[in-house]
């Protein structure tokens, strides 16, 4: 086998990600919001609640309840798509729920909802794990009561070597020999996994390189996701 | 003052087993650890965060500033935008009320100023048993961040007693971020809410007091 190091299309090092930036306090009517960029991708995140559950039927009198509405926007991606819900943002809602529900703390507030909409206005691969660190951050500033913080980072594999946060070239348009894996992960800031999805062929041990991989990159999204909340504290 | 700085859900604001836990921090091992986002403070070894944002907690013993929301046969539903539904029970009106006549006393719409006297698992009940608690029959009413309220009313209610003065209106604060004024003229009704408005804008500046003064100096007092 060769030894020559892989090139992405992007210049990237294997284990470098895109740049990323956040803020907190973007929508002042919202009670938390937060927006999370990476690369090209953005995400926006508003939090309304907790407040009363309608209809009576799904309330819950044993803990709160965690409603999370993934929404790609029409003009997030070069061709239009069509708004509204669809089967993809039904998952990926879902998906954001049980990514954060582990670290919240919503058993306090029984017959509650917690609603966070989530929308993408650009879109460039990475899309659910920019929603998860733009929805975290969102819950926090609307002062939900949290165990730790969550960051999202996705890993994968390009042919035979293990890239960290896949773009959209790389996510679906690469075929060179095996083709791409992406892998997004969710990570506590103590390095425990709450969401993991896999769409691909990989090895189990590379499995683990790209974990570690991951794991090492949540702490830097994590200092980001710190700084940005804390930067809003001193304006408020 | 203490010191106070800004901490995250799940970090470290204290290491050592010499500190306590308080509301909005958990004990872990040996580590005080955040649960929510605020203001950490340490007071006498007790550790607690202070909300700098969320929806009104309801507390026993809160004036609250309602609207009704829907009339019972015994009583108000009243919205002060907190979770749990509130109830003013027919009872906890000071003067007698025809079981027909719920309507005249308070309809939907109506604002009132009420006491919290009892949370329980079905809800908050209020009371307006009370002085100063009752019906709003004129003025403004309008809503600021409910974590405000206290750089509104001041160090033993400075703040407050300075932007009564000033304005010569009577203002009721309710926790829950909704306000009320009255006065004899509405420019000064205006005044005042603009000076409570400025101090929200301005609430995490030190000497806010003096500041307001300045203010008001520069505003014109009331007329």
């Amino acid at each position: 086998m060769t030894t020559k190091i892989f090139k992405r299309k992007s210049g990237r090092k294997p284990e470098e990600m895109r740049p990323i930036s956040a803020k907190v306090g973007i929508i002042p009517n919202a009670d938390g919001s937060a927006m999370y960029q990476s690369g090209e991708t953005i995400a926006i995140a508003a939090v309304y609640g907790p407040k009363k559950m309608h209809p009576q039927h799904m309330q819950d009198p044993g803990k709160g309840v965690l409603r999370c509405t993934y929404s790609m926007l029409s003009f997030s991606v070069t061709d239009r798509i069509r708004p509204g819900p669809n089967r993809r943002s039904t998952e990926i809602s879902k998906i954001i729920e049980w990514a954060i529900e582990p670290v919240l703390m919503i058993d306090k507030f029984p017959n509650t909802v917690i609603d966070v909409h989530i929308n993408i206005i650009q879109a460039d691969a990475g899309t659910r794990c920019a929603a998860i660190n733009a929805a975290a951050m969102a819950l926090a500033s609307a002062g939900i009561p949290m165990k730790n913080m969550v960051s999202s980072i996705a890993a994968g594999k390009l042919d035979k070597t293990v890239v960290l946060d896949l773009d959209k070239y790389e996510d679906s348009e690469f075929e060179e020999g095996e083709g791409s894996t992406d892998i997004p992960m969710t990570f506590t800031d103590d390095g425990k996994l709450t969401h993991i999805q896999i769409d691909g062929n990989i090895t189990k041990e590379q499995l683990k390189e790209a974990i570690e991989m991951a794991k090492k990159a949540s702490k830097k999204i994590y200092e980001v996701q710190k700084k940005a909340l804390k930067d809003t504290g001193e304006e408020k | 003052m203490t010191n106070r700085k800004i901490v995250i859900p799940g970090e470290i604001i204290e290491k050592g087993n010499d500190f306590l836990a308080g509301e909005g921090t958990e004990k872990k091992v040996d580590e005080i650890v955040a649960l929510r986002f605020g203001l950490a403070e340490e007071n006498n070894k007790l550790v607690k965060v202070i909300p700098l944002s969320g929806v009104y907690q309801s507390r026993r013993g809160n004036v609250v500033i309602g609207r009704v929301e829907n009339v019972t046969f015994n009583g108000w539903v009243i919205d002060i935008g907190s979770p749990e539904s509130t109830f003013l029970s027919l009872v906890e009106v000071p003067r007698y009320v025809n079981k027909d006549g719920l309507e005249e006393v308070m309809k939907i719409g109506d604002n009132v100023v009420a006491k919290i006297w009892a949370i329980n698992k079905r809800g908050i009940d209020l009371t307006i048993k009370g002085r100063g608690l009752g019906k709003i029959e004129e003025g403004i009413v309008f809503k600021i961040n409910s974590n405000k309220v206290p750089r509104v009313i001041g160090k033993e209610g400075s703040m407050i007693k300075m932007i009564k003065d000033e304005t010569g209106c009577n203002i009721t604060v309710g926790q829950n971020g909704l306000i009320w004024i009255k006065g004899d003229r509405i420019d000064n009704e205006l005044l005042a809410k603009k000076a409570i408005l400025f101090v929200t804008q301005k609430s995490f500046i030190s000497g806010l007091t003096d500041e307001i003064k300045k203010w008001f100096e520069k505003e014109g007092g009331k007329k």
